[in-house]
């Protein structure tokens, strides 16, 4: 497993490598790679970054996506399909098609540079993915518990927040995790939207670094295993909503 | 009531309509519009026509990047082959099996920059570890990464990795559904190995197949990342694709127009597969 072989290397000293120890087992477990990473580059500052825009971006979308999903799930209405095949499409389109427009948007809305701008995009483009995930689970919840809801006068509002809120429950999360994984390891955008160390999430800053660091490779795995952490956890932690998630979304597809 | 039920829909719709709308749907349209004029990003535009079409046709770089995403295409067919080899491995009733899945999922969650750095760092001519064995063997071969001739397969190989795990994932989950009465039947029939696969198995693994082959369709077309973190298209620009010859004219080059033709030729190939895979999820919705 190539895993084993860069969690070694990001643990081997200097002086390992000099001896031209590139590949065995460390000599000592060098935890100093992990320091200098934290000391020499705003490493915390990039996971921050990675960690707000991915959480605020997942939550903003899966949201969003509950209610178009809800809409789409349980009326009947003409332009329904096709508006449902327009979220699933949308969701495939490469992104070089936007990268120009959804720049030139954000610099003009004073967005560019910030975390908003990466939030809202992301936001928009996962609520494609999203609204497929969310409308197909809940097309399959049963359609009676609606109908009688609504013959006893219960408004829309109030079907949506008590009736289908609650039923989709097991899906959010699965969703959520998913969506979050999607958000963190994102690089294209992150290079396109924000330029500063301020902003700018922690896959764009590896890819910086390993300009700098060239052949530094027990720094640069260190880097990596770091920025890697946060949705390897979230897996392990959750990995029976994610491979649901990714079941549901996929299958029905 | 009736009309709170037609007005409904689409209020619960807006807030990601609008917002999808004005990221994903309009964008499309205005990169169209503008891969017919010059312009630098900044200053006057101007219509030139068909006119970054017809250099693009003449352009070595784009030929070479369509080249290199068609070998793309075809080479990363190669992961449903594996995955689903992986899955019927791991589909299997023995202790401890849930932690070497779980292993077996890991690259699927890392990003691809990190698939980037790792793989890098595999083939660096000095300290790699491909070098490391070959030269075990008394072979040298050029740097891959720096090699003409070796670098799209070298960053390819490297796509394979996470994309095996994906397809992977994607089977195991078909398996999980898959009729064990047939199964039996077949068996007391004496179908066996290849025979079993091919006539039982994968006739009910075709819905997993059809996402394994679309997700590493869309993703041999898009791929960007592995090219940038790894190469940024060179040497002399022999491992670019589309989605990065864009990039790169855009942001790089100031060739705005360009970038927005590149884009959209990229769009139209990608297109085909989504109106395909739209055309067939339509027709089993059927029923609106």
């Amino acid at each position: 497993m190539p895993l084993v072989a860069i969690i070694m290397t990001s643990f081997r000293s200097l002086k390992d490598i000099n001896a031209g120890n590139y590949w065995g087992w460390p000599e000592e477990w060098y935890y100093e790679n992990y320091i200098d990473i934290f000391v020499n580059t705003p490493m915390a500052r990039y996971m921050f970054n990675s960690l707000f825009i991915s959480l605020v971006a997942t939550l903003a979308a899966v949201a969003l996506s509950t209610m178009a999903g809800h809409a789409l799930a349980k009326y009947k209405f003409r332009l329904n399909i096709w508006l449902f095949a327009l979220f699933v499409g949308g969701n495939f389109v490469p992104f070089q098609i936007l990268m120009i427009p959804v720049r030139d948007l954000t610099i003009a809305t004073g967005l560019y540079d910030t975390y908003w701008a990466l939030i809202i995009f992301h936001a928009a483009f996962q609520s494609g993915f999203c609204t497929l995930f969310m409308r197909n689970f809940i097309v399959a919840l049963p359609h009676e518990l609606f109908e009688s809801a609504r013959s006893e006068g219960v408004s829309e509002w109030n079907i949506f927040w008590y009736i289908t809120v609650p039923l989709v429950r097991p899906a959010l999360a699965a969703l959520a995790v998913l969506i979050f994984t999607f958000v963190w390891n994102d690089f294209f955008w992150a290079l396109v939207l924000v330029q500063s160390d301020a902003a700018r999430p922690v896959t764009a800053a590896l890819n910086a670094l390993k300009g700098q660091w060239i052949a530094s490779w027990q720094l640069l795995s260190a880097g990596a295993i770091i920025a890697a952490m946060p949705p390897v956890l979230l897996f392990f932690l959750m990995q029976k909503h994610f491979i649901a998630g990714l079941t549901l979304g996929a299958t029905k597809g | 009531m009736k009309n709170q039920s037609q007005l409904a829909p689409w209020l619960f719709l807006a807030p990601a309509f609008v917002l999808f709308a004005i990221y994903v749907i309009y964008p499309i349209f205005q990169s169209i519009y503008l891969s017919f004029y010059e312009w630098d990003g900044l200053g006057e535009r101007e219509f030139i026509g068909w006119g970054n079409y017809v250099e693009l046709f003449y352009d070595p770089q784009f030929v070479v990047s369509i080249r290199n995403n068609v070998l793309w295409l075809v080479l990363l067919m190669l992961a449903p082959v594996f995955g689903l080899g992986l899955a019927l491995f791991l589909n299997q009733q023995v202790r401890g099996i849930r932690l070497v899945k779980s292993l077996f999922f890991f690259p699927f969650v890392i990003s691809l920059v990190i698939v980037g750095v790792i793989f890098s760092w595999f083939y660096d001519p000095k300290l790699g570890i491909i070098n490391i064995i070959l030269g075990l063997f008394g072979i040298t071969i050029p740097s891959i990464l720096a090699s003409e001739q070796l670098v799209t397969f070298g960053i390819i190989f490297a796509a394979l990795w996470p994309q095996t795990a994906y397809c992977m994932i994607l089977y195991l989950t078909g398996l999980t559904s898959i009729n064990s009465e047939q199964v039996e039947a077949a068996r007391i029939d004496g179908a066996k190995g290849w025979d079993m696969l091919w006539n039982i198995i994968l006739p009910q693994l075709r819905p997993a197949t059809f996402i394994a082959i679309v997700v590493t369709v869309i993703g041999a077309l898009r791929s960007f990342d592995l090219v940038a973190i790894m190469t940024a298209g060179g040497p002399y620009n022999s491992s670019s694709v589309l989605a990065y010859f864009m990039y790169e004219q855009s942001i790089f080059s100031y060739r705005v127009g360009y970038g927005a033709a590149i884009a959209t030729v990229l769009f139209f190939i990608t297109l085909a597969y989504i109106a395909y895979f739209l055309w067939r999820m339509i027709k089993q919705e059927g029923n609106f």
